[in-house]
């Protein structure tokens, strides 16, 4: 099977024939067209957005509003001024927790979030948790590594305020049931918040029809540059929500002792916006519906398919979480007596590019009994010389611990 | 099985060299793994960015390192690198300490000289850990450790 698409449309995989890049849940690789669509900006409607004086600053507010506009049809979002850029993932999620969860959490009461999130989606619920004198309930994976429903089913209480989750796990790959989640929780008048950075790049994904109150994810993991990330929410919450940061663009109007706030997707987004990363965006989403993410999964999934086979065949290689046909993008291992950056370090010497570590996921590692595991994952750039490469490295880094080659 | 087929490409020569017999010697059957009954000093020291863990207790006598022992969870390197100090240490005077602690840095940030010296002992085994910027962390987070168990027992 060959790359879906050319190694060339990438200009640091081309400039680097020799690189097995197994990292793109970390971050992806940048295709040509995201890089030329920033350099355009800057080169032909660069200005602050929103000043409007002069026709050039017209220009750049007009291209960030059409990159809003192009990256929630892309997400399923009908209502674009619901959609706030942010900076990625970790900002949206905390954006969340200091405004709707001050507002709304108090003391006694109960936040749900799983065992299986990224510190992103758990660290900032915790230290609510903390600063409000509520309680952080962990709602526990079953055997293969999915949400247990219901475990879940049973934490939502009167006191439930929200439940945050993962739509794809960073660690296992799995791919949770996000409308199920979002049914039982509204059923239980509870808010949910669904941390969508692994999902958005790998699957078809609609906001709008999941049913959550939140989703948040990262440009940087779909081809866009770093920096910029989104948060979709619900109209009706957020126009309800205090602001977050304070400052230029957010105001409606300053008094001496106090102020308003301007209309959404302003009034969460204070400072000049990130509008080259918004447009850089925008060309990533272009190009990902250029290839279909119906073909995107169809690629991973057979990618995911051979290294399982792969892998598996290989003496003392265990791979954590479910089969190659539940997973999305990633597949963690472990390799043993072999500890994962002695791997990672091997395999870089053969310039194969894995994660190793807690993958910003330790209560899942403590749950897995692992302190830390190897992670390759794959993206639209991948294909079977990548995985033969992999395991071509295990194999090596098995033969310099002694163990003899199989 | 043969131990290598004619197929494979053979391993890095510089990593066969980090990763030779002595250091998976030291990882497998690490030197004074376990807990002292009467520690004067225990220390537990995390790698933030790859969650690997060394809890180092140490026992003094007068102003000497009388005992070492270490326990946690980690790579061939920062387990290799534990168990070769630990052993180096015994019965060493703090000022001793603080120069082998001195040496062992300059050695994994590169200084060729002091990967030369033979007071590190079996420790200059680690000194390709200095090629490789994202394993230096690794090789000294038991010196971390034992900086902070020296710093509150003075």
């Amino acid at each position: 099977m060959t790359t879906l698409v050319d190694r060339s449309a990438f200009p640091l995989l081309a400039a680097h024939p020799e690189l097995v890049y197994l990292d793109s849940a970390a971050t992806a690789q940048k295709p040509r067209v995201v890089l030329d669509a920033i350099h355009e900006f800057y080169g032909n409607d660069y200005a602050n957005p929103h000043r409007g004086a002069y026709a050039l600053s017209v220009r750049a507010t007009d291209r960030y509003h059409e990159a809003r506009a192009r990256v929630a049809r892309f997400l399923g979002v009908a209502d674009a001024d619901t959609l706030i850029f942010t900076r990625g993932t970790t900002e949206s999620i905390n954006l969340v927790t200091q405004t709707w969860g001050r507002a709304h959490v108090g003391v006694g009461d109960e936040i749900v979030v799983t065992a299986a999130e990224h510190h992103a989606n758990f660290v900032p619920w915790q230290q609510l948790a903390l600063e409000r004198g509520a309680r952080l309930r962990v709602c526990e994976l079953t055997a293969d590594g999915q949400i247990d429903l219901e475990h879940l089913q049973s934490l939502l209480g009167a006191r439930t305020r929200v439940v945050a989750f993962h739509h794809v796990s960073n660690v296992l790959g799995t791919v949770s049931p996000v409308r199920e989640i979002a049914d039982m929780a509204r059923a239980a008048g509870v808010v949910t918040v669904c941390d969508g950075a692994q999902a958005v790049p790998h699957l078809a994904v609609s906001v709008d029809e999941l049913g959550v109150d939140f989703y948040a994810a990262s440009g940087h993991k779909m081809c866009g540059p770093m920096g910029i990330g989104m948060l979709a929410g619900r109209r009706e919450i957020l126009e309800a929500m205090p602001p977050w940061m304070t400052g230029g663009d957010m105001i409606e109007f300053v008094h001496d002792d106090r102020s308003t706030w301007n209309v959404l997707p302003h009034k969460l987004e204070a400072g000049t916006p990130n509008v080259a990363g918004a447009v850089g965006l925008a060309a990533a989403v272009e190009f990902l519906e250029g290839i279909g993410m119906s073909a995107v999964r169809a690629h991973e999934r057979a990618l995911l398919r051979a290294a399982h086979a792969r892998l598996s065949a290989i003496d003392g290689v265990r791979i954590h979480g479910p089969g190659a046909e539940e997973r999305s993008g990633v597949l963690s291992f472990g390799v043993s007596d072999i500890h994962p950056h002695d791997l990672a370090t091997i395999l870089d010497s053969r310039h194969v590019c894995i994660r190793a570590g807690h993958h910003c996921a330790q209560p899942l590692m403590r749950r897995l009994g692992e302190p830390a595991t190897a992670r390759a994952s794959f993206y639209v750039y991948n294909d079977h010389s990548d995985i033969d490469a992999l395991a071509e490295g295990i194999a090596t880094a098995r033969e310099l611990f002694g163990h003899a080659r199989v | 099985m043969p131990a290598s087929d004619a197929t494979s490409p053979s391993p890095d020569p510089r990593l066969q060299a980090l990763y030779q017999e002595l250091i998976l010697d030291h990882y497998r059957r690490p030197r004074n793994h376990g807990a002292l009954e009467h520690p004067d000093a225990e220390v537990e020291q995390r790698n933030p960015s790859c969650g690997d863990i060394i809890r180092l207790q140490v026992a003094f006598e007068g102003d000497a390192v009388r005992a070492l022992r270490f326990a946690g969870q980690g790579c061939a390197i920062s387990q290799a690198s534990a168990s070769m100090m630990t052993q180096l240490l015994q019965g060493k005077s703090s000022e001793e300490v603080e120069q082998l602690a001195r040496r062992f840095t300059a050695m994994v940030h590169g200084d060729a000289e002091a990967s030369r010296d033979a007071a590190l002992g079996d420790l200059r085994a680690l000194a390709g850990v200095s090629r490789l910027p994202s394993r230096h962390g690794c090789a000294l987070l038991p010196w971390k450790a034992l900086a902070a168990a020296l710093a509150r027992h003075a």
